[in-house]
C-alpha cells in the first residue's frame, strides 16, 4: 500500500473517450493493498474497459461483499454508486438493486473467499436467476486478509507459503457459472490486460448474467513455488481458447481477419465481439462442450482462459418475472395506485 | 531497441533537463531542495563551485534551464530556478570561510588572463586555488567587465557584483585594474606560461542609414551608452528616446532611458515581437514600465534639422517564407512611418573587435576576423592561448562565459601539466537509492499541480525614479519555499532491475503520468507508438529494460515522469528504485587529471 495520494497530474495527451473524459476520470481513490496486488491490476482494467466504453460514471452500481478483492470498488469509479454489503451477500444485494433499477450497470466484484465459500448460494443462485450483471471474482485461492489460508478455490496439492500441502478439492467457479446457466462465462488472468479489458467491456455489455473468473496472484501470500495461483504457474499453464476483440455499436469493423480464424458474434445491444480462435475445435456457443473442454484441461492441470461461453440470445430475471420496463422510481402515485376499477379487475381475474 | 545503459552519465543528465540544458550543468534539483530546506548556504557553495556567480546570474541569467524545465511539459510554466539561485544568494550566511584557501604553495606557473569578466574570472577561481600565479588585466577600474558595464544597476546592484567578484580576487588572484592591454605581442613577451582572451565583445554594431553623421549628437551606440550611464558620465536623455533593436540590450537601453528622463519611449524592430531576440520576461518588464514595442518596421533615415535630430522614417515591412522555410522581410506595400524623437539608442547587435591582437603572433583568424577556436578545449592556434566568454565564439550570455572558463582552465592546467588537452576525463557520476523506510525517501515526492509564483517588483513609480533601485525585490522566504515545491526532483531517477521484476503491473497501474509499459520489443519509432500514452517528443528517451521473464521489455518514457516514486512503492519486489543522480564535473585540478576513476 502507499501512503501518497496519486498526484493530480495527468499525461497532457492522453486520450479522450466520447464523453470527454479520460480514463483518469475513472480512477476512484488511491489503493490501500498490498504493492503488487493482481487486484489493482483488475481495478485498472474496469477502469480501462469503462473509459473505453464511454461509460458515465452515475449510470453505474459498483456492489460487493467483504475481502481484499471487495474493498477494490474503492478504488474505481469514484463517482459511481456503491454498496459494500455484508460478507458473501453482494448477489443479493446486487439483485434487489437491480429488480429496483434497472437502467443502471452493475458489476459484482467479489473474491474466492466471498463466491466460493460464504457466499457459495448467494453466487450460484443469483448466477441460476440470470440477473443482468457483471459478476467479477477476483480469485488468489488464499484469504489474503488473515493470512493465507487456502480458500475453496486452491487446488488439490498447491502448497501454502508454509509449505503445508492442500489436501481439499477445489471449487472451479467458471464449470459452476456453466453449470447454472449463466449466459457469458470467461476466465482471465489480472496479468494479461490485453486479454481482460476486452472481456470486461464484453461482459458488461452482456443483457444477461455475465460471470469472469480472475485468476489474480496474491503477492503476499500465494506467489509461491508451489502455488498455482502464483504469476509464474498462470503464465507457465495458461491455455488460452481465444483472444478477444470488443467492437462497440458505434464503430465500424475496420480489423481484417483472415477467413476462418475470427468468428464475428453480435451482442444484443449492437456491439461485436471479433473472436480470434487459438483452440480450433472450441465453440464459445456449446456450454456442455465447454464444461467437458474445461474438466480435461484441469485433470492436466491447464488453466483454461478466454471467453468460455456466451450465449447469443440471453435473458434475464426481468424478462422473466415481466417486470415493470422503468426503474421503481421514475414511477408515480398514478403508477403505483391504478385506483379502483384496476383493483377489481385483479380481484376478479382471482376468483 | 536494446537495454538503456544507465551507467552512461549522459543518459541520467539527459533526464535532469534543467542541468542538461545549463552550460556548466549546475545540479539544479539539488540546490532547490536545499533551499527548501532552508540550506541557503549550502545552496550558494553547490552553485558557486558550478557557475561562479549565483548572486548575478540569479538576477541576470538568460536560463537556458527554464524552458527545458519538465514542468513546462506537465503544467505550463518551468520552476522559476533562476530567482531561486538568487534566494540562495540573499539569504546565505557568511560564507567566507567555506571558500578556497588562497594555495599555500605556488607551482610557479604563470597565467594572464585579459579581462575582469565572467569568463576570466571563472578561470582565475578555477587555476588559482591550484597554485598557478594568476594575473587578470582589466582596463576598468573594477572587476566584472561586461556584468558591471552593460547591465543596469536596477536590474544588477554594484554590491553583488562587488561580492561575488570580490570572492575570486580574494583567492590570491593578482587584479590589475585599469591596465588594458593593447598589444598581444607584447603580453606574450613577458612570458607567460598560458595566456587567456576573456574580452568579450566590446564593439556596438552602428547603423548606417542617411542622416547617420548629420545628427551624431544624438545617437548613441546601446552598450557604450550603458556603460556611460552604470560609470556616471551620462544622466539623462531626451523626452522623446527611440531604442532600435530587439534584443536584451536594447531591453536594457529603454528602462535605463525610462529612468533618466525619458518619457516617451519606444522599442523599433525589424523583426515581429514573437522572434525578437529579447528573453521573454525581459520584454515583458519593458512593457510594464510602459515601453510600448513596435514590430515589422526598418528604419530607413535619421531625420534632422539644424544639425539636430527630430526623428527616424521606417519602411513597414512584412514576413514572408520561402520554401525551405527561411524568412525574408519585404515591403508591406504601406506608406513609410515618421517616429519623432530627441534621441536614439542603437542596440541592433554587438561584435567582438581584436585591433590589440597583431596577426603575425601565432593566432590564426578566420574570415570573419574571429580566432580560430578549438570548441572544446577553447585553444587558438597558439598552443599558450586560450579564448573564452564573447571573446571566443561571440556574443552569448554570462553563463555560458562561466561554462567556457570551466573548460579553459582544464585546458591550461592540462597543458602546463604536458598532458593532451584533448584526453578530457568524463565527469563522475554518482548514483544512490533515495529509501529512507518503507514509504519515505529523502526527498518530498509529494507532486501537486502548483502554478508558478510572481517575483515581487518594487512599486513601479519608485523605481522609475531612481536607476539604481533594483526593480525584483527578489522571493521572500515563503514564497521561495512553494516555489522551491513545484520542482520535480528530476535528479532522482526511477532504477528498473529486471531480473527482480515479476511484472505484476502495479507501476503502470499506479504511474499518474502512464509512462511505463510492458510490451514486445520492436524498433524505437514504432515502439512509441505501442505506449501506454501517446510519445510524441522523440527527444526524450526511452528507457529500455530487457531480461523479464515473458521476453516482453519494460518501456519508461522519460518525458512526462514526475519523479514522484510510486511505481517504486507499489513494486513488490523492490524492481523500482529511486536514485539520486549526481553528476561530478570535471573541473582544472585532480579531476581532469587522466586515466582517473572510471564514470559511474
Amino acid at each position: 500500500m502507499t501512503y501518497l495520494a496519486k498526484p493530480k497530474f495527468q499525461h497532457p495527451d492522453l486520450p479522450k473517450n466520447e464523453l470527454g473524459y479520460t480514463h483518469r476520470d475513472y480512477e476512484g481513490s488511491v489503493s490501500t493493498l498490498c504493492a503488487g496486488c493482481g487486484h489493482d491490476s483488475i481495478t485498472a482494467s474496469i477502469i480501462q474497459a469503462c473509459f473505453e466504453l464511454s461509460i458515465e460514471p452515475h449510470r453505474v452500481a459498483k456492489i460487493s461483499g467483504i475481502g481484499c478483492s471487495s474493498k477494490t470498488p474503492t478504488y474505481f469509479l469514484g463517482n459511481s454508486h456503491g454498496f459494500n454489503s455484508v460478507h458473501g451477500r453482494m448477489p443479493s444485494v446486487l439483485t434487489g438493486a437491480n429488480l429496483a433499477n434497472r437502467d443502471l450497470i452493475y458489476l459484482g466484484v467479489s473474491g474466492d473467499g466471498d463466491s466460493a465459500s460464504i457466499g457459495f448460494g448467494q453466487f450460484a443462485h443469483a448466477l441460476r436467476r440470470g440477473v443482468n450483471m457483471t459478476y467479477i471474482v477476483e480469485n488468489n485461492g488464499v484469504y489474503g486478509l488473515t493470512k493465507g489460508q487456502f480458500s475453496a478455490t486452491a487446488d488439490r496439492g498447491s502448497k501454502s507459503k508454509r509449505g503445508v500441502t492442500n489436501t481439499d478439492n477445489s471449487i472451479d467457479l467458471a464449470a459452476m457459472a456453466l453449470q447454472l446457466g449463466a449466459s457469458f462465462v470467461a476466465r482471465s488472468f489480472s496479468g494479461d490486460k490485453q486479454q481482460l479489458v476486452p472481456i470486461i467491456r464484453a461482459a458488461i455489455a452482456h443483457e444477461g448474467a455475465a460471470f469472469i473468473d480472475i485468476i489474480s496472484p496474491c503477492v503476499a501470500f500465494n506467489n509461491h513455488a508451489g502455488s498455482t495461483k502464483s504469476f509464474d504457474f498462470v503464465r507457465e499453464h495458461n491455455e488460452s481458447v481465444n483472444r478477444l476483440d470488443f467492437i462497440s455499436s458505434r464503430m465500424p469493423i475496420e480489423v481484417q481477419y483472415e477467413p476462418g480464424t475470427v468468428e464475428i458474434v453480435e451482442q444484443h445491444d449492437g456491439s461485436r465481439l471479433a473472436l480470434r480462435k487459438l483452440q480450433a475445435d472450441y465453440d464459445v456457443h456449446d456450454r456442455t462442450a465447454a464444461q467437458g473442454f474445461l474438466q480435461q484441461h484441469a485433470a492436466k492441470g491447464q488453466i483454461v482462459t478466454g471467453l468460455l461461453y456466451m450465449d447469443k440470445t440471453p435473458s434475464d430475471l426481468h424478462a422473466h418475472l415481466h417486470t415493470v420496463d422503468v426503474p421503481l422510481n421514475v414511477l408515480d402515485a398514478k403508477d403505483l395506485c391504478p385506483g379502483q376499477a384496476t383493483l377489481d379487475k385483479v380481484n376478479a381475474s382471482l376468483r | 531497441m536494446k537495454s538503456t545503459d544507465i551507467s552512461n552519465p549522459e543518459y541520467f543528465h539527459k533526464v535532469v533537463d534543467c542541468q542538461y540544458a545549463c552550460p556548466a550543468h549546475t545540479p539544479v534539483p539539488e540546490y532547490i531542495r536545499l533551499i527548501a530546506a532552508g540550506r541557503y548556504s549550502d545552496a550558494y557553495m553547490i552553485n558557486w563551485k558550478s557557475n561562479v556567480f549565483p548572486g548575478i546570474l540569479g538576477r541576470t541569467c538568460d536560463r537556458p534551464c527554464e524552458p527545458a524545465c519538465r514542468r513546462v511539459r506537465v503544467e505550463d510554466e518551468p520552476v522559476a530556478i533562476c530567482r531561486l539561485k538568487r534566494v540562495a544568494a540573499d539569504y546565505k550566511d557568511d560564507i567566507t570561510a567555506r571558500l578556497p584557501k588562497p594555495a599555500q604553495h605556488k607551482n610557479g606557473k604563470r597565467v594572464a588572463l585579459v579581462g575582469a569578466g565572467p569568463a576570466s574570472l571563472t578561470v582565475a577561481r578555477d587555476l588559482a586555488p591550484l597554485g598557478y600565479q594568476v594575473t587578470v588585466f582589466d582596463g576598468d577600474a573594477k572587476a566584472g567587465g561586461m556584468i558591471r558595464t552593460q547591465i543596469p544597476k536596477f536590474r544588477l546592484p554594484d554590491s553583488v557584483i562587488d561580492e561575488e567578484t570580490g570572492y575570486v580576487l580574494g583567492l590570491g588572484v593578482d587584479f590589475r585594474a585599469g591596465k588594458r592591454i593593447d598589444s598581444m605581442k607584447a603580453l606574450l613577451a613577458e612570458g607567460w606560461d598560458a595566456v587567456f582572451v576573456g574580452s568579450g565583445a566590446p564593439r556596438g554594431r552602428d547603423l548606417d542609414i542617411p542622416g547617420r553623421k548629420e545628427a551624431a549628437a544624438n545617437i548613441h551606440i546601446g552598450i557604450d551608452w550603458l556603460s556611460s550611464v552604470s560609470f556616471g558620465h551620462v544622466t539623462k536623455i531626451g523626452k522623446r528616446v527611440i531604442v532600435l533593436g530587439g534584443g536584451n540590450t536594447a531591453m536594457d537601453c529603454c528602462r535605463s532611458a525610462r529612468r533618466l528622463g525619458g518619457e516617451d519611449v519606444n522599442v523599433v524592430v525589424r523583426s515581429g515581437f514573437d522572434e525578437m531576440k529579447a528573453s521573454p520576461w525581459e520584454k515583458e518588464d519593458a512593457q510594464h514600465e510602459g515601453i510600448p514595442i513596435h514590430n515589422f518596421l526598418v528604419p530607413t533615415a535619421f531625420i534632422h534639422a539644424d544639425g539636430k535630430l527630430t526623428g527616424i522614417t521606417f519602411e513597414k515591412v512584412k514576413a514572408e517564407y520561402d520554401a525551405k522555410g527561411r524568412r525574408k522581410l519585404v515591403n508591406a506595400g504601406e506608406p513609410d512611418v515618421h517616429f519623432p524623437c530627441d534621441d536614439v539608442l542603437v542596440a541592433v547587435g554587438q561584435e567582438n573587435a581584436f585591433p590589440w591582437i597583431e596577426r603575425d603572433c601565432g593566432i590564426e583568424f578566420d574570415e570573419w576576423n574571429m580566432p580560430k577556436v578549438d570548441k572544446v578545449t577553447f585553444g587558438s592556434t597558439n598552443p599558450k592561448v586560450f579564448f573564452g566568454g564573447d571573446a571566443a565564439f561571440g556574443p552569448k550570455n554570462i553563463i555560458w562565459a562561466v561554462a567556457h572558463g570551466h573548460e579553459a582552465a582544464v585546458s591550461i592546467d592540462k597543458l602546463l601539466n604536458g598532458e593532451d588537452l584533448a584526453d578530457r576525463p568524463a565527469p563522475a557520476v554518482d548514483v544512490m537509492s533515495q529509501k529512507m523506510g518503507i514509504h519515505e525517501w529523502s526527498y518530498d515526492n509529494e507532486i501537486e499541480p502548483d502554478k508558478r509564483y510572481k517575483v515581487p517588483q518594487r512599486d513601479k513609480v519608485v523605481a522609475l525614479k531612481d536607476i539604481k533601485a533594483e526593480v525584483e525585490l527578489g522571493f521572500d522566504i515563503q514564497l521561495a519555499v512553494k516555489e522551491a515545491g513545484r520542482c520535480l526532483n528530476c535528479d532522482v531517477e526511477t532504477v528498473f532491475s529486471a531480473q527482480l521484476c515479476i511484472e505484476c503491473d502495479a507501476c503502470v497501474d499506479i504511474c499518474p503520468m502512464d509512462c511505463i509499459t510492458f510490451t514486445e520489443n520492436g524498433e524505437e519509432a514504432e515502439l512509441r507508438t505501442r505506449l501506454t500514452a501517446p510519445s510524441p517528443h522523440v527527444t526524450q528517451d526511452l528507457y529500455v529494460q530487457d531480461g523479464l521473464k515473458t521476453g516482453r521489455v519494460m518501456v519508461k518514457d522519460e518525458d512526462v515522469c514526475l519523479h514522484c516514486s510510486l511505481c517504486a512503492e507499489r513494486c513488490p519486489t523492490g524492481a523500482w528504485d529511486m536514485q539520486k543522480f549526481m553528476l561530478d564535473m570535471t573541473y582544472a585540478g585532480n579531476s581532469c587529471r587522466p586515466q582517473r576513476r572510471s564514470a559511474a
